[in-house]
């Protein structure tokens, strides 16, 4: 592990040789045009090839994932679960034979009573499937037939920190690398110009101050710093340093290049390291770089019919309907791993008007990101998932009003949803109790459901490992089984 | 069994004819294949074992597993059951089973063959054996004992090294290992200046005595020890840490041996009357995260925050994987699941809750803050002044303990006092008399009958009224302050704004003795029978509370009437037009006669509320019975005191005994109230840093073995005990932190030395002796110089554990001054040069680059130490993914805090500086103890255009234009400036062509060579030609972009 990492992307000799060719040409001919360097350096020559030997596996069903990421957790029983009958059970407490002596959050495990409180939503069966959806997502529910919606995750973290590193690393712990970075480390990248794990963000506007997300969410760990997402940001340089300085024309950049590449290679000529050559070529893609993301930024010349596909929201930057364009747009220039995280739902008063506020951010967006990549038949190749981190309590937290609660945080059961490459459309996967409180079929967990995406992706989990302080590690610890349910 | 006898034949045919060659070695050749794919289900967790077969003693090898065939026969591989197993072609018989996706190589079971058929000798696993030193092989001219080694070594793989580098690629290669950063113009110029054969040594002996070495040195064991400035988890808030970071640094500049920087720090709480220096030390063990989030399960989290220590302290001194056992025994090393909870057990007992404050509430889940134990900590302009407060601390617990002796005498003397201050008085307020009132504001003040005063004429914006009285004489203890309602002010109310209402923004009293000393008075509380809500009256002392603290309590008042708060009644609602009082209660002050009593009554906060009609009155009473209204306890004290004593009785007796208690004269009393009052003063004094510490409890916390890792459920009770592997505690040393702090540097511990060594290899090789620097447990790798390696350990602790004599024997041998050339055949035979075939060439730690970009261009504030600073970052760099925490709303500091080094830069844990993560830093949330080095497209973006590089870049070229010389001359200059090196003819053509061509296209465009010039904060020269100026800082930039730059050659 002497950590000497070549590139980013994954260099091959023949990207090498087109370099020093280049390097070549521009002495002797004195400068070329950017055209030509674009002949010279054809995209394909940059097709990363994995780090990890032997992926995949088998024939991915999914090359690429779109994970939509709603943090700070939804609430199931608002949202996927409908449990009709706890009306009758209405602020009564919840049974102990249900809470089977459970451990609570610090939050509410004071309370006095823990009065059930029913949905305040309206549940109604949608297309051929009849999957059941809450009157607060009706363009999710519009797409019923895509999705494949597990009923019956669960985790072992009760807290948010802990439990979205759990969902993204599979460790409560700080220290491992994320899911993003696994996939890049095992698949490598197909894209010749473009970062292989993107990740953007955005705050919901049903909790505007909540959940912070960390660094490490999208972070390497202990694997290659090369495989860490690279952030669209939402503020300043959407791409950090991707800017020239004011001041400075591209032609004059170009030719700095120019000078830097013409340096180093006299220099790679007096010693001979082949770390030299990697930097010259990753100059390079730095310079298209700066090229490729604006052009991936530009929704100019998006119709406005596909514009009205993810709602008004979409013209604002860093809101999650425009950066589910911004995913799709991605997804077409085949980055691996695109990751949006929302934040927002973390719902432990208030939840009715909040919960309106987060399916107002994300429903219609989502299900226009599903038509859009299924008109454009990325849907074949993609994968998307969609969920939080854990799920809410039946229970209110705080007071229960007839319009007003509020849920605390519950590990023992919650909905993901996925769709696209590879899983079943229109189906359930698991079943909860009457309280959604306990799973009573086919429970998933973490594990599980990282294994499940890896399979889906071409990669046997068992066998994505990395070799850090003598021990070979994987994402899913030594847990996880792949959930043959959800595959189609 | 199906095996293929042919091809065991074959194996054992191959086997014999490679024997010639060196004998099998278990540790070098067979335990890297058991570890690897045996010892998960055959090793040391007998939880997991499968068969009932180990595999890691001859023992237990010999005795075989359910089956009863032997897994190993010393001399027969053909009837081991070990190599039918390995060579079966049975998918139900074959080891290691598919599902384990482990497959052994042809070679690999060759070796295992042989090394049976040699008679299948097991060692200990090396890391674990003591390491001893061996004779240095013969020394190669002019090389040390590393070179010994290294040579011997080399020569076996049939490689040579490199002739010596040049020398100032020597000297830049150390000043950048050794200090991070590039050698100076003068100290280069010495060293090439200097002949003498010892120029070397005297050029490292310069580095290692310069105050930068130490920063270089701590940014890797920031490292180690996670430090950060913030709290880590969801609301990631502020500590204060850095006075650790500055022990650090001194402890490495003043070169602290090994073995009491390691006791130090993890222990030097408990050494015998620890120095201040010793306890800060303790700091590397709470530079963990602590989790506040709210709902957290404090059991839970605290469990974490030991474990956190166990695994830190296991990776930085033993390079173990601790964290393996937590939850099953060790799968690869001789450590149980009980063992790691004996060693949890020496970092459990710190007198700490493990997380965060309270949710919500605490000052530190929200706000930020340390968590205890802290230990309060003195700038050196603080220290004469906290002395002087200790000192008188520590005669106020004196005075206090002695306060107790002499009470019958002092209830005597107050109730004397008493008497005197009750005689002739028929009640406990008294009004002052022969007052005058003046108002500054020009209204006028009439004194009515009642002895109140009624403002009239004009109303002023802001109104400060002086009354003036003589003072009464005997105890001063309150003020008592009425205000009234009178027909003449507007609303018929109490204040003199046109709704009818005050406010009062502060009041003073000052006491002036007959010979005009004045005496301010202190205001100990405050109370009113109403105060309007948001204005009350408490607001008027708040901060002033502490006696000596009036000097912050006037400010506190002069900030609270900018800030628009003060005492109001209400008198703009109907019902509130009503008499109020406002009572201060004093400090007790005795009063001579001939005093004066000067009140001050400031409404400066709204336009024109000024109190309208307001009386004053003092009291003698005790303060415990002043009150706003004249208590029954007041005037049942009053009847006692007056009573005749021998007429009393018991039971009044008693009562008076009782009153006297509660008084602030009671010597009990007045004795603690004033030590409370200097520890306040204590804890306010300006220049007191607090830092998180380790503290121990008087009565070790129970530890107990948990099952798979869960707090909450612990199962066998366990003492502290250290691993069965490793050496016992030495004799006589405490089984606590302590002993086990002398224990990794008692000189027997096999892997402290070894591990240190390694690690200062790697520093200055790239690649550490043991590759895997971070695990030297079974799995690790083999030494590449096993040898070389235990005779710098051993070395190194038999000479005092000296961390530079070390550093400066590295450097001084062959192998490290030789030149990073490298030819296509040793890339081959050597490519990641662990033979040391040539010179060590990486790129430069993430701090190291920036620094160098600093200090090139002249911008570096070399300032060692201090609090952290706030360099140029991106936009929003803390809020674009959290609204929470005081972490928020990054502003970059201006002037020296954008050019200190970047050891510096203020650490916030789920949100890193940016430039430093894509450089490959850690993020500090863990332990880590190696970094990648990665080579990236965002690297180039970064050094291309982040602000601090375009800046950088333009203040080198602003020195260079300032040499003097032609254009070629100062192109030579900014290179060897950049590089340390003479730039070759051709190297100075390239630049010189660039250059040229941008003088051109800036004269063209002007504006852009402004723009060019406006990145950063740093002045732009009014003398220099903008032009030439923008197009010599494209130059710098390409030079500061250069591989050579980023890389130490």
């Amino acid at each position: 592990m002497n950590c000497n990492d070549r590139d980013f992307f994954g260099l091959d000799d023949a990207t090498r040789l087109a370099l020093s060719r280049r390097t070549f040409l521009k002495r002797s001919a004195g400068g070329i045009g950017l055209a030509a360097l674009g002949s010279i350096l054809a995209p394909t020559a940059f097709a990363g090839k994995p780090e990890a030997p032997g992926f995949p596996n088998f024939t991915p069903k999914a090359k690429k994932i779109i994970y939509l990421f709603q943090s700070g957790a939804p609430s199931q029983m608002d949202l996927f679960d409908p449990k009709p009958g706890m009306d009758k059970f209405r602020a009564q407490d919840l049974p102990a034979s249900i809470r089977q002596g459970q451990r609570l959050t610090t939050m509410t495990s004071g309370q006095k009573s823990f009065p059930v409180a029913p949905s305040i939503f309206k549940f109604k069966q949608h297309g051929q499937s009849g999957l059941w959806f809450s009157e607060v997502m009706p363009h999710m529910a519009g797409k019923a037939d895509e999705w494949c919606m597990v009923r019956s995750m669960f985790t072992e973290a009760i807290n948010h920190d802990p439990a979205i590193t759990f969902m993204q690393t599979g460790s409560q712990l700080a220290g491992r690398p994320s899911i993003g970075s696994w996939a890049s480390y095992g698949l490598g990248s197909e894209n010749d110009n473009l970062p292989n794990y993107v990740v953007m963000s955005s705050f919901g506007s049903g909790r505007p101050d909540d959940q912070p997300l960390y660094d490490r969410l999208w972070g390497a760990g202990f694997l290659p710093s090369k495989h860490q997402g690279v952030k669209l940001r939402n503020k300043g340089e959407r791409v950090l340093y991707l800017k020239d300085p004011e001041g400075m024309s591209r032609d004059i950049r170009r030719e700095s290049l120019d000078e830097i590449s013409a340096l180093n290679q006299q220099r790679h000529g007096v010693l001979g390291d082949p770390e030299i050559q990697t930097r010259i070529a990753q100059y390079e893609l730095a310079f298209r770089m700066q090229t490729s993301v604006p052009d991936l930024l530009d929704f100019s010349k998006e119709p406005q019919h596909v514009l009205d596909l993810y709602g008004p929201d979409v013209k604002r930057p860093g809101s999650y309907a425009s950066n589910c364009l911004l995913a799709r747009r991605l997804c077409e220039r085949d980055v691996r791993f695109v990751q949006l995280f929302h934040m927002g739902w973390d719902h432990h008063g208030g939840l009715p008007k909040a919960l309106r506020g987060q399916c107002n951010d994300t429903d219609q967006a989502t299900a226009g990101l599903l038509t859009d990549l299924k008109q454009r038949g990325l849907l074949d190749d993609t994968l998307i998932v969609w969920g939080g981190e854990f799920g809410r309590t039946i229970y209110s937290q705080g007071a229960l009003t007839e319009t007003n609660y509020g849920r605390d945080h519950h590990p023992r059961c919650f909905t993901v949803l996925m769709a696209g490459a590879g899983v079943k459309k229109g189906h359930v996967v698991g079943e909860t109790d009457d309280f959604c409180y306990n799973i009573v079929k086919d429970p998933i967990h973490v594990h599980d459901l990282n294994a499940t995406i890896m399979h889906l992706m071409g990669v046997e989990h068992t066998r994505l490992t990395y070799r850090y302080q003598g021990r070979d590690f994987r994402l899913t610890d030594i847990h996880g089984e792949v959930v043959k349910k959800v595959i189609a | 069994m199906r095996v293929r006898r042919s091809s065991l034949l074959v194996l054992l045919a191959a086997a014999s004819a490679v024997l010639a060659e060196d004998r099998v070695e278990f540790n070098r050749d067979i335990r890297p294949i058991f570890s690897d794919t045996c010892y998960a289900c055959h090793g040391p967790d007998e939880a997991k074992m499968k068969g009932k077969l180990r595999l890691d003693s001859l023992e237990a090898a010999r005795r075989g597993g359910k089956s009863g065939d032997p897994a190993i026969v010393p001399g027969y591989p053909e009837r081991s059951a070990v190599m039918k197993r390995l060579l079966t072609t049975d998918a139900d018989d074959h080891m290691p089973p598919a599902e384990f996706h482990k497959v052994l190589s042809k070679e690999q079971i060759e070796l295992v063959a042989r090394w049976i058929k040699e008679g299948a000798v097991y060692q200990g696993h090396w890391a674990f054996q003591t390491p001893k030193k061996s004779a240095v092989p013969a020394i190669p001219a002019g090389g040390n004992a590393i070179d010994g080694f290294v040579a011997q070594t080399r020569a076996a793989k049939g490689l040579s090294g490199t002739p010596e580098a040049p020398r100032t690629t020597l000297l830049r290669r150390a000043a950048l290992d050794l200090t991070g950063l590039p050698p100076t113009e003068a100290d280069l110029a010495a060293f090439l200046a200097d002949t003498s054969p010892d120029a070397w040594s005297k050029a490292l002996d310069r580095l290692l005595a310069s105050p930068h070495y130490g920063e270089r040195m701590a940014a890797q064991w920031l490292d180690f020890a996670r430090y950060a400035d913030s709290n880590g988890f969801q609301s990631d808030t502020t500590r204060t840490m850095w006075p650790w970071r500055d022990w650090v640094i001194r402890a490495y500049n003043a070169n602290k041996p090994f073995d009491a920087f390691t006791i130090e720090q993890l222990a030097g709480d408990l050494l015998p009357n620890p120095t201040e220096d010793q306890i800060v030390a303790t700091g590397f063990n709470r530079n963990h995260r602590l989790n506040g989030e709210g709902g957290r399960i404090v059991a839970e989290w605290a469990v974490e925050t030991v474990i956190d220590r166990v695994e830190t302290t296991g990776s930085t001194w033993m390079a173990l994987t601790m964290n393996c056992c937590r939850c099953h025994d060790h799968k690869y090393d001789p450590i149980s699941q009980k063992e790691f909870y004996q060693f949890f057990a020496y970092f459990n007992s710190n007198d700490e809750t493990g997380v965060l404050g309270e949710f919500g509430g605490a000052a530190s889940t929200r706000k930020g803050g340390n968590t205890a134990p802290t230990y309060t900590f003195a700038t050196p302009a603080a220290k004469a002044r906290l002395a002087e407060v200790e000192k008188a601390i520590a005669e106020a617990e004196l005075a206090a303990k002695a306060a107790t002796k002499n009470v019958a005498a002092a209830q005597g003397a107050w109730e004397r006092k008493l008497r005197q201050g009750f005689a002739g008085k028929t009640t406990t307020w008294a009004a002052l008399t022969g007052a005058q009132a003046i108002s500054k504001g020009g209204a006028t003040l009439k004194q009515q009958a009642d002895g109140s005063w009624l403002a009239g004429g004009t109303n002023p914006d802001k109104d400060v009224y002086t009354v003036t009285a003589p003072a009464p004489v005997g105890e001063l203890t309150g003020l008592l302050l009425e205000v009234m309602p009178d027909a003449s002010l507007p609303t018929q109310s109490l204040g003199r704004a046109p709704n009818g209402n005050f406010v009062l923004s502060g009041v003073d009293a000052i006491l002036t003795l007959a010979d005009g000393k004045k005496v301010e008075l202190d205001f100990v509380d405050a109370q009113a029978d109403f105060s309007q809500e948001g204005w009350p009256i408490k607001s008027l002392v708040e901060g002033g509370l502490a006696t000596k603290a009036a000097k912050g309590a006037k400010k506190a008042q002069a900030a609270r009437a900018k800030n628009g708060t003060g005492w109001a009644i209400g008198g703009n609602v109907a019902e509130n037009r009503t008499p109020r009082k406002g009572l201060f209660v004093l400090t007790p002050t005795a009063v001579p006669a001939g005093a004066t009593l000067t009140i001050t009554l400031r409404c400066e906060t709204l336009a024109n509320h000024n109190v309208g009609r307001f009386r004053l009155s003092t009291t003698g009473l005790p303060a415990s019975l002043v009150s706003l209204k004249d208590t029954p306890q007041a005037t049942e004290l009053r009847a006692l005191i007056l009573k005749d004593p021998a007429k009393r009785t018991a039971d009044e007796r008693k009562a008076l005994a009782k009153a006297f208690s509660e008084s602030p004269e009671h010597p009990k009393r007045s004795a603690d109230a004033h030590l409370a009052s200097l520890q306040n003063t204590k804890n306010m004094l300006p220049g007191l840093i607090d830092v998180m510490v380790m503290k121990e409890l008087s009565q070790p916390k129970d530890a107990f073995v948990l099952d798979r890792g869960e707090y909450d459920k612990p199962s066998v009770k366990v003492e502290r005990k250290l691993p069965a592997v490793l050496p016992p505690l030495p004799p006589g040393e405490p089984n606590n932190r302590l002993g086990f702090a002398r224990w990794l540097v008692s000189g027997q511990h096999p892997l402290t030395a070894r591990v240190w060594v390694n690690r200062a290899w790697e520093n200055f090789f790239g690649t550490g002796l043991v590759k895997t620097s971070e695990n030297f447990g079974s799995q690790a790798e083999w030494p590449s110089h096993p040898e070389l390696l235990d005779w710098l350990a051993v070395d190194f602790a038999e000479n005092g554990w000296d961390m530079k004599r070390l550093q400066k024997l590295i450097l001084m041998s062959q192998a490290y001054r030789q030149s990073t050339v490298v030819t296509p055949e040793k890339l081959e035979k050597d490519p990641e040069n662990r033979w040391i075939s040539r010179g060590p060439r990486f790129r430069l730690p993430a701090e190291t680059i920036r620094d160098q970009a600093l200090a090139v261009s002249g911008l570096l504030v070399p300032k060692v130490g201090g609090v952290s600073v706030k360099p140029y970052m991106p936009e929003a760099v803390w809020d674009e993914t959290s609204v929470y925490g005081d972490m928020r709303n990054y502003k970059a500091d201006t002037g020296e805090g954008l050019y200190r080094r970047s050891l510096y830069t203020i650490w916030k844990r789920t949100a890193a500086p940016p430039s430093m993560l894509l450089f490959d830093s850690a993020t500090r949330e863990v332990c880590t103890v190696k970094r990648f080095r990665s080579n990236t497209p965002m690297q180039a973006l970064s050094l291309l255009n982040e602000v601090t590089f375009v800046e950088a870049s333009r203040k080198l070229a602003e020195l260079t234009l300032r040499q003097t010389g032609t254009t070629d001359q100062r192109l030579a200059w900014a290179f060897q400036r950049v590089t340390s090196r003479p730039g070759t003819p051709a190297e100075l053509a390239v630049l010189r062509k660039g250059l040229d061509r941008r003088l051109t296209a800036y004269a063209a465009d002007l504006p852009a060579a402004k723009k060019l010039l406006a990145n950063g904060q740093s002045a732009v020269p009014t003398d220099l030609d903008p032009a030439q100026l923008a197009a010599w800082t494209v130059t710098a930039n390409v030079l500061l972009n250069l591989d050579e730059t980023v890389t130490r050659e």
